[in-house]
């Protein structure tokens, strides 16, 4: 099963087998000095960094293989259809999809998710339906439903967390009725780190005949997905919190739903044919990519899974564990500092507040040592009004950092209580 | 890159500990309540403007960050007492120096308020210093719809208000 199987070190793979430390020369960015100090990333949940390989890859793209893509018969065209081509049959084989026309290239998880809100839920969510989300979800994955609901009079129902930001299934189970039209379930919440029992979730919802889209965001950069195994109807994620580019993304979807959904943007492309008649759509996955699309990125977004696929999702899940473990214990040492999401199965990403002192000020003097955090709501209010807080500071870990940049975060948040004192 | 240390000055700590003027006016004449969606920081400001257009009254409470709290604390303060256009002419002098468009050699009525200058080299933290002066003016003139002003403002605050005025 996805959620235990592939992380931590239980599942019995050795971190030290690698040479982490050499891993993290791969990222120029890394090297950067803020303000004198050693820059110390800890936003990857926000965007992770690029690697050399990544890197070099989008100049050869650029400077060797660059036309638009479908069109033309000259050389140059057919190179670049054809790496991009080969872009979307890496997604393919990194989320294990039947079908490489079942990979739609968007412009990231908000793009993919308002797709399938347009493609699905305009064409099937009807007056009077259910659409179940959870409190966990990121604005994303609510905006649109909600703009759907208004606009047919459907209702959007909530899944609740308990105290340590875990779903409450039981709840979850409740809320499926004769109405239950959809599900929208984030994989891994970008808020507290909870790693949700999507299987289960899917499952149940199946029983129902319920399809259910994942927000996988927060979860392709830690855990190994299998979307046949998940049986989902939709995955989501963005390349650049995979090491990858800004500006793409993907959706999976299962072939016969997507081809029952209607297109969510017109123009070239996206045709068989047009008059102005009639125009016949054209097949998987074109009907859905309208336009030229982002060729570069998609091309960098199939670099970045061949790096972290060389690596191991597993590897890194594992070494990840030991960086989540190491954390926890050297914040829970700081009195004043309270953790605020502690359930039992997470990604590394630690969301924290501090006694009487606002994440934006905790923000401000950190980057005074350079270490980079994330400060705010992180575009799941729902969770911060659920755990009664405005904001929280959120440090979230790649492979690519040490514990080291952890003692220096623990340094960084003494000092900011000294200034606060 | 600015040091931050010279940001969070003692006076500024000091507001934030003890902020003054922090609650809510029984009867206010005017109201407004500013939110930073970036933060979901939010800001309620209610005062009481008398016959001679005089605020004689001036409470701000809410959520926020040190720099914000400071700032609206300094704020009530410093317009206390003052005709509705010379707290007018105080917010438009602190948007300025926020933004980093006030000559603070030239005159201008801010006093103290200049040690919020440094915030002008951080760009993300502007609008935490700004969000109660644009609140302010959002309950001087009962705006029904601020969003309007936001694009006006160097700063994007959504503001709701109500007015007995
Ligand atoms: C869980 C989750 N969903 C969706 C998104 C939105 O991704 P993007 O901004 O790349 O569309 C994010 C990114 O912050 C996220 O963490």
């Amino acid at each position: 099963m996805i959620n235990s199987a592939n992380r931590s070190s239980q599942s019995g793979t050795a971190t030290t087998d690698l040479d982490w430390e050499k891993i993290r020369n791969d990222f120029p960015i890394l090297k950067l000095k803020v303000d004198g100090k050693p820059l110390v990333y800890l936003d990857n949940a926000a965007s992770s960094q690029m690697p050399q390989p990544v890197i070099d890859r989008l100049v050869r793209y650029q400077t060797t293989e660059h036309a638009n893509v479908n069109r033309a018969v000259h050389y140059l065209s057919e190179v670049a259809t054809q790496e991009y081509h080969r872009a979307r049959c890496k997604l393919q084989q990194f989320i294990n999809a039947g079908e490489d026309r079942e990979i739609i290239f968007t412009s990231g998880t908000t793009d993919a998710i308002n797709l399938v809100m347009h493609g699905y839920g305009r064409k099937f969510i009807k007056a009077g339906d259910e659409i179940i989300l959870t409190t966990m979800e990121h604005h994303s994955n609510i905006v649109p439903w909600q703009m759907l609901a208004s606009e047919k009079g459907a209702k959007i129902r909530v899944v609740p967390i308990n105290d340590q930001g875990e779903l409450e299934f039981d709840e979850y189970e409740k809320l499926f009725n004769e109405h239950t039209k959809f599900v929208g379930l984030i994989h891994v919440s970008n808020a507290l780190g909870t790693i949700n029992p999507i299987k289960r979730m899917i499952d149940l919802a199946h029983r129902y005949s319920v399809p259910v889209l994942i927000d996988g965001a927060q979860a392709a950069p830690h855990l190994t997905i299998d979307v046949q195994a998940l049986d989902c109807d939709f995955y989501v994620f963005s390349a650049h919190k995979l090491c990858g580019p800004t500006g793409v993304g993907m959706l999976y979807g299962k072939a016969a739903l997507l081809e029952a959904m209607q297109p969510f943007k017109g123009g070239g492309d996206m045709i068989a044919s047009v008059t102005f008649e009639k125009t016949i759509y054209n097949t998987l996955p074109h009907k859905f990519e309208a336009g030229t699309p982002p060729i570069a990125a998609a091309i960098g977004f199939g670099a970045a899974i061949d790096y972290l696929t060389e690596i191991g999702i597993e590897r890194i899940a594992a070494y990840e564990t030991t960086l989540l473990e190491y954390a926890t214990m050297r914040l829970n040492e700081i009195s004043g500092v309270k953790i605020i999401g502690t359930a039992a199965e997470k990604t590394a990403a630690i969301s924290f507040t501090m006694d009487g002192i606002h994440p934006h000020d905790i923000g401000t003097i950190l980057n005074q040592d350079g270490i980079a955090v994330r400060t705010g709501h992180h575009c799941a209010q729902p969770v911060m009004q659920r755990f009664n807080v405005p904001a929280t500071s959120r440090a979230s870990f790649a492979f690519y950092n040490k514990k080291s940049e952890i003692d220096v975060l623990v340094a960084g948040i003494k000092t900011v209580q000294k200034v606060f004192l | 890159m600015m040091h931050t240390n010279s940001l969070y000055q003692e006076v500024i700590l000091d507001h934030n500990r003890k902020p003054r003027n922090y609650g809510k006016l029984e009867h206010p004449s005017h109201h407004a309540v500013g939110h930073n969606p970036l933060c979901g920081d939010r800001l309620d400001i209610s005062l009481q403007l008398n016959e001679h257009d005089q605020i004689n009254a001036i409470a701000f409470q809410g959520e926020s960050c040190a720099i914000c709290k400071a700032s609206a604390s300094m704020m009530t303060a410093a317009v206390k007492g003052k005709s509705r256009s010379d707290a007018e002419t105080l917010i438009d002098e602190f948007r300025d120096l926020a933004t980093g468009k006030l000559n603070t050699e030239s005159p201008h009525h801010l006093g103290r308020l200049t040690v919020f200058s440094g915030i002008r080299d951080l760009p993300t933290r502007v609008k935490c210093a700004v969000l109660p002066w644009h609140t302010l003016h959002a309950a001087l003139n009962s705006l029904d719809n601020a969003s309007t002003e936001a694009e006006q403002d160097p700063v994007q605050i959504v503001t709701d208000n109500t007015s007995s005025a």
